[in-house]
């Protein structure tokens, strides 16, 4: 029976985690929450639980189904607080992984480690968000932020909001923030009509079988119309203003290109704005262990979810930016295969939908080079150090310096408490032709620990011991 | 929904149980709680545990990520500055 590792407790994690079970594995799942459901189904903690939870989400009760099967299941452990913080590498066969159990951060956490037949990295993904002037001052946030603060808390970000950036994720997150009683005074997407109609319109019978998400988007504009919330496509926040907070953001015009149209800016009066411009995958993980990536930063996969590690699988965002239903369907196929059965025929067919809707998401809402323009040299891009796009580039021309790591140190851009996770694709963007081909998001430690909690786990674990 | 109270640098803030640090403290009106060492502040940004502006120092642990942290009864939060170098 083989033993099945999955770390990521959401929609992908827990569809591969019980996809693993029903072919026979053991299995146990790592979340480093403190309960299943990852960013797609944020909801309350136990100690202040809403009856009304299943308002705040599509596909709730699948989400009750699913934990309810794999906590009840004695061959499934389920590991909450789990941080995993580094793998081994091994020669033919999945990493030995060290995790962290215990509160975020803190000081005296338990290691445990696993020494798995198959992984499963269901990590997600992670929010890029375009530097801008002033994109440093609090009341600046991520949409992803605005959202995890309304459903996983009922907090909003502020009372009058903006959302912008790019994707139909800006209308998930106003759906949260009006319900939290946040006022939202409008919608910024930068994809312009033309790019959208043809992202979307283009072979509609393509996208029949996932009609439900039509349903969705629906939904949500009718949460725009009910609130009167204005939905502006082909334009962008390219400012925010104030001193020690945001009171006001610029709304430009922009070209197809991103470029924004000199003479169209607009000033809003806010006191928070909520960013979003795409998705990228959390990859530290599987770069640790050895993980080939695709040119766009996602995680290579062959048709049952088999990175190029033996033994070592993965499903959901890290395969490339798709939402639930293909997390889902890909969480299933890759815990049958690291189970070791065949996938089933209905998980292949529906993974074959939903990337169509991938596919589409990306051509419509993709980020468009253009965005450079709206960074000048006083502009912020390393927001833990304090990097700016002039300190960035002048360090870039005086050195002469085509290396990532050396204009690192020179700059210190990503080397500050993120390591670069915030920053990273802005840097390489905003370097494009300067800098070497390299990518930020190579970190040795996947997660912060403590130098205590580092020094102890060498006393107990000789490395000369491991198998 | 039952209250606690924990401390921010010194003075009481009332929370819920199960709250997030963070979410205490922009439910009591503050958006920023931390400065850079540029001296820009820094609160609530990306809300998922990746961007690291919102730590705090929590019972005397620095570098606490404020939005990962469930805030509990008696916790003594402190504000934090960068080390201006
Ligand atoms: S807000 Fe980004 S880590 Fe807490």
């Amino acid at each position: 029976m083989p033993d099945v590792l999955v770390i990521g407790g959401g929609p992908a994690g827990m569809a591969a985690a019980r996809a693993a079970r029903e072919s026979g594995a053991t299995v146990t799942l790592l979340e480093s929450g403190d309960d299943l459901g990852g960013q797609y189904w944020r909801h309350l903690p136990a100690q202040r639980s809403d009856p009304d939870e299943g308002k705040w989400h599509h596909g709730w009760q699948r989400f009750l189904d699913l934990r309810a099967a794999l906590v009840a299941d004695p061959g499934c452990e389920v590991v909450t607080t789990a941080h995993v913080w580094s793998v081994d590498r091994r020669d033919g066969r999945p990493p030995l992984v060290h995790a962290l159990v215990g509160p975020p951060d803190g000081g005296d956490r338990t290691p445990r480690t696993f020494d798995p037949d198959a992984l499963v990295l269901a990590t997600g993904a992670q929010e890029r968000t375009l530097p801008f002037p002033g994109w440093d001052l609090p009341g600046v946030f991520t949409a992803g932020a605005a959202q995890a603060l309304a459903k996983g808390e009922r907090v909003a970000v502020g009372r009058r909001v903006l959302v912008a950036g790019a994707g139909p994720f800006l209308l998930t997150a106003v759906a949260s923030l009006v319900r939290v009683g946040a006022q939202v005074v409008g919608v910024v997407e930068a994809a312009d009509a033309k790019r959208l109609a043809k992202g979307w319109a283009t072979k509609p019978w393509r996208l029949a079988k996932a009609s439900h998400k039509a349903t969705e988007l629906v939904g949500y504009l009718r949460v725009l119309a009910a609130n009167r919330v204005p939905y502006r496509t082909g334009s962008a926040v390219v400012a925010a203003h104030g001193t020690d907070r945001v009171e006001a953001v610029t709304v430009a015009r922009l070209t197809p290109d991103w470029s924004p149209v000199p003479g169209t800016e607009r000033r809003i009066e806010v006191d928070a704005v909520c960013v979003s411009h795409a998705f990228v995958p959390r990859t530290e993980l599987a770069i640790s262990t050895g993980c080939a990536l695709t040119e766009d930063g996602s995680v290579q996969v062959d048709d049952r979810q088999r990175t190029t590690v033996p033994g070592v699988l993965t499903a959901g965002e890290l395969t490339g930016i798709g939402g639930v239903d293909l997390a889902l369907a890909e969480g299933r196929i890759a815990g049958a295969v690291a189970a070791g059965a065949e996938p089933d025929a209905r998980d292949v067919k529906r993974r074959a939908v939903f990337r169509e809707f991938a596919t589409r998401l990306a051509a419509a809402h993709g980020v468009r080079p253009g965005w450079r323009s709206w960074v000048d040299d006083d502009t912020v891009v390393c927001r833990c150090e304090d990097v700016t796009a002039g300190a960035l580039r002048s360090a870039a021309e005086l050195t002469c310096s085509k290396g990532l790591r050396s204009l690192k140190l020179t700059t210190r851009a990503g080397l500050g408490l993120c390591q670069g996770r915030t920053c990273g694709r802005a840097v390489e963007d905003l370097l494009t032709g300067v800098l070497d081909p390299g990518r930020t998001a190579n970190r040795p430690i996947a997660a912060p620990l403590r130098l205590g909690e580092l020094a102890e786990h060498g006393r107990t674990c000789n490395r000369e011991d491991v198998p | 929904m039952s209250k606690i109270r924990i401390e921010v640098d010194g003075r009481p803030v009332e929370a819920v149980a199960g709250q997030s640090i963070a979410a205490a403290l922009l439910a009591a009106g503050r958006t920023s709680w931390r400065r850079t060492r540029a001296g820009r502040p820094r609160g609530v940004f990306c809300g998922i545990g990746t961007c690291f502006d919102c730590v705090v120092t929590v019972n005397d642990l620095r570098d606490v990520r404020a939005c990962q942290r469930r805030a509990a009864d008696g916790d003594r939060v402190e504000t934090q500055e960068d080390d201006r170098a």
